[in-house]
């Protein structure tokens, strides 16, 4: 199974005095063209990182220092600086999840869109023009000709991940990585965003990576999940497959904690306990200690990868396939 | 934007108000000039009509008003002891000074851009180390030390350069200077040396924690993302952030260098506006000194206004509008 990019064993670990604390343990990831992967977790499970990681965007005291980033069968954590460069901006694009700080303050929309054409492909200042006019258009931003020559402060917070995803989309990338686009949007921004990027997806063809803790976003959004804990990913599949029917302990509690399964008044569930922290992971499974599954085998070795075709888990005590939570989890 | 700059002009009256209030009264308290200015061998009568002359027999709070209303038609008074009148006496000092500030700007600014941004993006480099530990000795040495140093190096152990004053002089654009000669060049460079150090030390830290700072922005990983040229990233994204606070620094800097490069001035008798007052002072010449206040702090005004306008153009976000601030 190969896809656009395939992600082998990636570990990226974060220097500290007091030793190297793997954000990113172990990851296996697969993206094939055009389709939308949505990672998912909760803060600090490493998804962000995992993101980062995948353009070697991180910087000290962050490292990668195992596995393969395969991008379009190259490996590129062999890849130049310049190679990397290149690559960025062009064949892989991204979206951060604040808009108020991914754009410079000081510079026009139409300067900061015309630097991510230049960077990868001589053009005229005519056609710079021209495709940024229709890139701005494109993500439902009204007179663009007139945006062009704004600052970001004159935007709204919406209008300022499109101008992003506009400069994301500028030079048809195959893949564009979205680190929480529209956790700092309001909700019917989000819906928008979140449709309007479908759409494009769709359009162009382009792999989305995004990366959330939103599962209602997954359910609206993703092809194929993945769903991320302590560094590792512990589960994922086709996106009907494991949010109908999850294997592991944790994406049922992720589930369950979702809203829309309780009735109003009704006591929200949550998963007992708190993520452990990146320097005291336990041993075995690093789930087991806010797990009800618990077997003795937890404790003493991380479960294996079980694949069955495109769904993967890793989990010594799966849960039984059963249709109790399926159908009504999620609107 | 004009009521913006009605209401600067407003407040920059009332701040030359308060100040020749000060001034005024502070220079009236210092002592008598009388008895510096009349020979001793004068009479008593002869020492009368100098006091009446000079208009030292009025109240303090007469000779205050006799002075605004002078000042309001342009006469700031006469000196006592050069007998010119003041403006033309410190206006014809000025060029000295300002070929010197304008030389030892230019130089700071020249020598800190570099090594503050070099500083800034490789913090834990050799040479950033070597750079940071320069400007806390830069900042630390008093000017009249390091001047007398700068001297007892490169003049007398080196013979190098002259010690003192501005040598040959030319005359361009109607004043004295001593740019376009070699000879006032050689002049120039100590009293430059001098006066540029605290200033460039001083912007090389601000544009490294700058620049420091700049890197760890959203905007510039997003910049990196979009596949931007470090060197793009360097010039486009970050230097143009940290222009604002190097701006604000050159400005204040600049009207304090105009006025007070007094220290440097002294300790290589550079014939600047800086030795006038301090010459002024010793000779309990009332009006020079005045007026040197007044004029410095028109100065101060004039310089923080353009400093303003400067933001406005550096950043966007800032809009010069009327309203109380």
């Amino acid at each position: 199974m190969t896809g656009l990019l395939d992600i082998r064993g990636l570990r990226t670990v974060f220097h500290t005095p007091e030793g190297a604390w793997a954000a990113v343990d172990g990851v296996d990831l697969t993206i094939r063209r055009g389709e939308v992967l949505c990672l998912v977790g909760e803060s600090g499970s490493g998804k962000s990182v995992t993101g980062f990681s995948t353009v070697r965007l991180i910087d000290p005291p962050g490292e990668i220092v195992e596995g393969e980033i395969l991008f379009d069968g190259k490996d590129l954590r062999q890849a130049s600086d310049e190679e990397l460069r290149a690559l960025r901006g062009n064949r892989i694009a991204m979206v951060f999840q604040d808009p108020l700080s991914t754009l410079n303050p000081v510079l026009t929309i139409g300067e900061q869109m015309a630097e991510a054409i230049t960077a990868h492909r001589r053009c005229t200042k005519a056609q710079i023009t021209e495709e940024s006019v229709r890139a701005l258009a494109r993500v439902g931003i009204p007179s663009p000709e007139v945006r062009l020559r704004q600052y970001p402060h004159e935007f709204s917070g919406g209008m300022r991940q499109r101008v992003a995803i506009a400069i994301a989309l500028l030079n048809s990338p195959d893949l564009i990585i979205a680190d929480e686009p529209t956790t700092a949007l309001d909700v019917t921004i989000q819906s928008q965003i979140l449709y309007e990027v479908q759409t494009l997806a769709r359009e162009t063809g382009t792999a989305i990576l995004w990366i959330t803790h939103d599962l209602a976003i997954v359910a609206e959004l993703a092809d194929r999940v993945a769903v991320m804990y302590a560094g590792q990913i512990v589960e994922s599949g086709a996106v009907d497959d494991v949010l109908d029917r999850p294997c592991h302990p944790y994406t049922l509690g992720l589930l369950k904690s979702s809203t829309g399964t309780v009735r109003p008044g009704e006591r929200l569930h949550q998963i007992d306990g708190n993520a452990p922290r990146i320097d005291a992971r336990p041993s075995g499974c690093p789930f087991r200690t806010r797990c009800d599954r618990v077997v003795p085998l937890c404790s003493e070795t991380y479960p294996l990868r079980q694949e069955n075709g495109d769904r993967a888990f890793r989990c010594h005590n799966p849960v039984p396939a059963a249709p109790a939570t399926s159908g009504e989890v999620l609107p | 934007m004009t009521s913006y700059f009605l209401q600067r002009l407003i407040q920059s009256i009332a701040v030359l108000l308060a100040v020749s209030v000060v001034v005024f009264f502070a220079v009236y308290g210092i002592g008598d000039p009388i008895e510096l200015l009349v020979p001793p061998q004068a009479s008593a009568a002869e020492r009368l009509a100098l006091i009446k002359r000079l208009g030292l027999d009025q109240p303090v709070w007469s000779q205050y008003f006799t002075f605004l209303g002078n000042a309001l038609s342009g006469n700031l008074g006469t000196s006592f002891v050069h007998g010119v009148p003041v403006v033309s006496l410190i206006l014809g000092r000025l060029p000295a000074t300002l070929e010197l500030v304008l030389l030892s700007m230019i130089t700071a600014t020249v020598v800190s851009v570099p090594l503050g941004l070099y500083a800034g993006l490789n913090p834990d480099s050799r040479p950033s180390r070597i750079i940071m530990a320069g400007t806390v000795i830069g900042f630390s040495l008093p000017s009249f030390w390091k001047g007398m140093m700068l001297v007892l190096l490169f003049s007398v152990w080196l013979g190098w350069l002259p010690t003192a004053g501005r040598g040959e002089t030319v005359t361009a654009l109607g004043m004295q200077t001593s740019l376009f000669t070699l000879d006032g060049l050689k002049h120039l460079i100590l009293p430059t040396l001098n006066l540029a150090i605290p200033n460039t030390v001083l912007m090389v830290r601000l544009i490294a924690a700058g620049a420091a700072e700049a890197t760890t922005q959203d905007y510039v990983k997003f910049a990196r993302a979009k596949g931007i040229s470090r060197r793009r990233i360097v010039r486009r994204h970050i230097l143009r952030t940290i222009l604002i606070p190097v701006v604000t620094v050159v400005g204040i800097e600049f009207g304090s260098l105009v006025a007070f490069s007094t220290i440097t001035e002294t300790v290589f008798s550079w014939p600047g506006m800086g030795k006038l007052l301090i010459d002024s002072i010793y000779q309990l010449d009332r009006p020079v000194v005045v007026a040197y206040v007044m004029l410095t702090t028109l100065l101060f005004v004039g310089v923080n206004l353009l400093v303003d306008v400067l933001y406005a153009a550096l950043d966007p976000r800032v809009k010069l509008s009327g309203g109380m601030t």
